[in-house]
């Protein structure tokens, strides 16, 4: 089982705020590390900063006119500042994001190729790569022909995914996963999220909404809401943390209840 | 009836009674159609690496024949005014991408468009400040293009192909090939095509935007020095070439803007229609059908198949 007390730490990100277009505030302190070999969820509401938090590491930001003004991420030790996109892939950062993102006129072949653009590497091994991703998505091998755009939102989810992986990721960041999929297949992406985890020892940084699900295979979590995180800990003492079963899992002490029969003053509470 | 007669029969009977004649209307067609399909090229290079409709691509044109003569006059051997004219777009490219399309970057595609309309006016401009606009004749024969025409006998005629003609459409040839084999099979040409359909996303994989946009504005660049040189010897050297430029938008359309081939067949569906109806049908129409026809062509497909021959449906998922 996964320590992440006895683990080093990959990802370093101190006390951040990030402001896009010069003026709009979104992130304002927030701090979280990611632990070789562990799968860390980041969760909140939509606007919370998840998203935000993920492309200030990948460095995808600044081609959103967004920008770190405060606060340092480093990996492996090093600060990330000054270091392109490109750069973070090469040092084993990628992140796959939210709403997928594939190459709609490529098939699911040459999406999947695109991931090891960065790799100075043989037509053989990249092969073995190829190999690799099919294993764990044997459905995308059945496809690899067709184009991406024209695959369902689940195989758009594995071929992001895959194609992350063609880069051979230390860390992967992965946003909102379950975006618009059958809770079914969320299980699927999400198994296949712990295996890679486990038998490529690929850390993840999950960006999800789905409380439950991410509760379920991470083994620590932050809460994030409106740019700060609120609460951290291991992933079984957030699941059983009162708060986040009223907020997040919709759980109170009686069990299963409804939104409608929460009283508002309890719904309104905050940890700010 | 005499007006259907004329409309229906007329052009055909005299196509079949004068075949030498047709035979050298298909062959000019030919050549002027591969032209115009160069000149749509260099437009679907940008279009497709950064969704950009680079209104420049004509006086980019003007800017490699104009370089290229003017280098030579200076007195620099002609294959090395070349080089100096490939070196000029690479910096030309490095220069765009840095001064625009990155302080650009995520911006809306009008936005990208209006930055390639005042590009268009700096580079006429500079061209003018430095080149000087005095027309003068493209440097064919010390570019090592043969000269003359082969007349070829056939019935009671013959068909003239000039040498500069032949040359233009090996050469277009080789080079679609080329393009077309970069953009398919290598690891360049599928990020090339990545950031067609995703910029976000292929940054996100690692392929640097930077880097693709000075590729494809270079290669675009060179495209435009072979439009250059071909155009150029076809007419005088000057800045009324981007003129041609226009004749693309057709091609574009009935190509689809995506497509390297369907720019080159665009381009020749433009350059062979309009050279045959203008022969045949023209003077029904009190000639000068070459001007319009073109865009005549183009509206039909922008009513009944606007992604054009070969552009990319929008794929939408139900």
């Amino acid at each position: 089982m996964f320590d992440d007390k006895n683990q080093e730490i990959l990802l370093d990100v101190s006390n951040i705020e990030v402001v896009y277009n010069n003026i709009i505030l979104v992130l304002r302190g927030v701090s979280l590390t990611v632990e070789k070999g562990g799968i860390t969820a980041l969760l909140g509401g939509n606007g919370a900063g998840k998203s935000t938090t993920l492309k200030s590491v990948s460095n995808l930001l600044r081609s959103e006119r967004g920008e770190v003004t405060k606060g340092t991420i480093s990996y492996n030790g090093e600060s990330i500042k000054d270091l392109d996109p490109a750069d973070m892939v090469r040092s084993g950062v990628i992140q796959v994001m939210e709403g997928r993102h594939c190459f709609e006129h490529l098939t699911v072949e040459e999406n999947l190729l695109t991931g090891a653009y960065t790799r100075k590497v043989g037509g053989s091994e990249i092969q073995e790569s190829l190999d690799l991703v099919y294993n764990y998505f044997p459905r995308l091998k059945e496809r690899r022909k067709s184009l991406a755009g024209y695959t369902s939102g689940g195989e758009q989810q594995m071929v992001a995914i895959g194609r992350a992986l063609m880069s051979q990721p230390e860390t992967i960041l992965l946003d909102e996963p379950s975006m618009g999929l059958a809770p079914q297949l969320v299980e699927e992406i999400f198994e296949i999220v712990k295996q890679l985890n486990e038998k490529e020892s690929v850390a993840f940084l999950l960006a999800e909404q789905n409380t439950n699900v991410a509760l379920k295979y991470a083994h620590k979590g932050y809460i994030l809401e409106s740019g700060r995180v609120v609460m951290d800990g291991p992933a079984k003492e957030l699941r059983e943390n009162p708060d986040v079963k009223e907020f997040y899992l919709g759980m109170s002490e009686e069990g299963r209840s409804s939104f409608k029969n929460t009283k508002s003053y309890r719904r309104r509470k905050r940890w700010l | 009836m005499e007006i259907l007669y004329a409309i229906l029969i007329a052009p055909f009977v005299e196509m079949g009674s004068y075949p030498d004649l047709f035979i050298q209307a298909l062959w000019d067609g030919f050549v002027a159609g591969t032209l115009y399909g160069l000149i749509a090229l260099g437009f679907v290079l940008i279009f497709k690496a950064s969704g950009v409709f680079n209104f420049s691509q004509p006086i980019l044109v003007v800017l490699a024949a104009l370089s290229l003569v003017s280098f030579y006059k200076m007195g620099i051997p002609a294959w090395i005014s070349v080089i100096l004219v490939l070196i000029l777009f690479y910096v030309l490219a490095w220069l765009v991408e840095r001064l625009i399309l990155r302080q650009l970057v995520n911006q809306d595609g009008n936005i990208l468009f209006m930055s390639t309309i005042g590009l268009t006016f700096i580079i006429i401009g500079a061209a003018q400040w430095i080149f000087g606009g005095v027309p003068s004749a493209m440097i064919v024969n010390e570019l090592g293009f043969p000269n003359g025409s082969l007349e070829w006998p056939m019935f009671d005629g013959g068909v003239y192909f000039e040498m500069i003609d032949i040359s233009a459409a090996v050469i277009a040839v080789i080079m679609i090939v080329i393009l077309a084999v970069f953009f398919s099979k290598t690891k360049i040409g599928r990020g090339l095509r990545a950031v067609a359909d995703d910029h976000q996303a292929a940054l996100s994989v690692g392929i640097s935007l930077n880097q693709i946009w000075v590729i494809v504005w270079f290669v675009a660049g060179i495209v435009a020095l072979v439009t250059g040189i071909f155009w150029g010897a076809r007419s005088d050297v000057s800045f009324a070439l981007q003129i041609i430029g226009f004749k693309a938008l057709p091609v574009l359309i009935i190509g689809g803007f995506t497509s390297i081939q369907g720019a080159i067949i665009g381009g020749l569906i433009i350059g062979l229609g309009e050279k045959i109806f203008e022969i045949y049908w023209g003077p029904l129409l009190g000639s000068g059908v070459e001007g319009w026809f073109a865009y005549v062509i183009a509206l039909v497909f922008l009513l009944y198949r606007p992604q054009g021959l070969f552009g990319d449906k929008l794929i939408e998922r139900v």
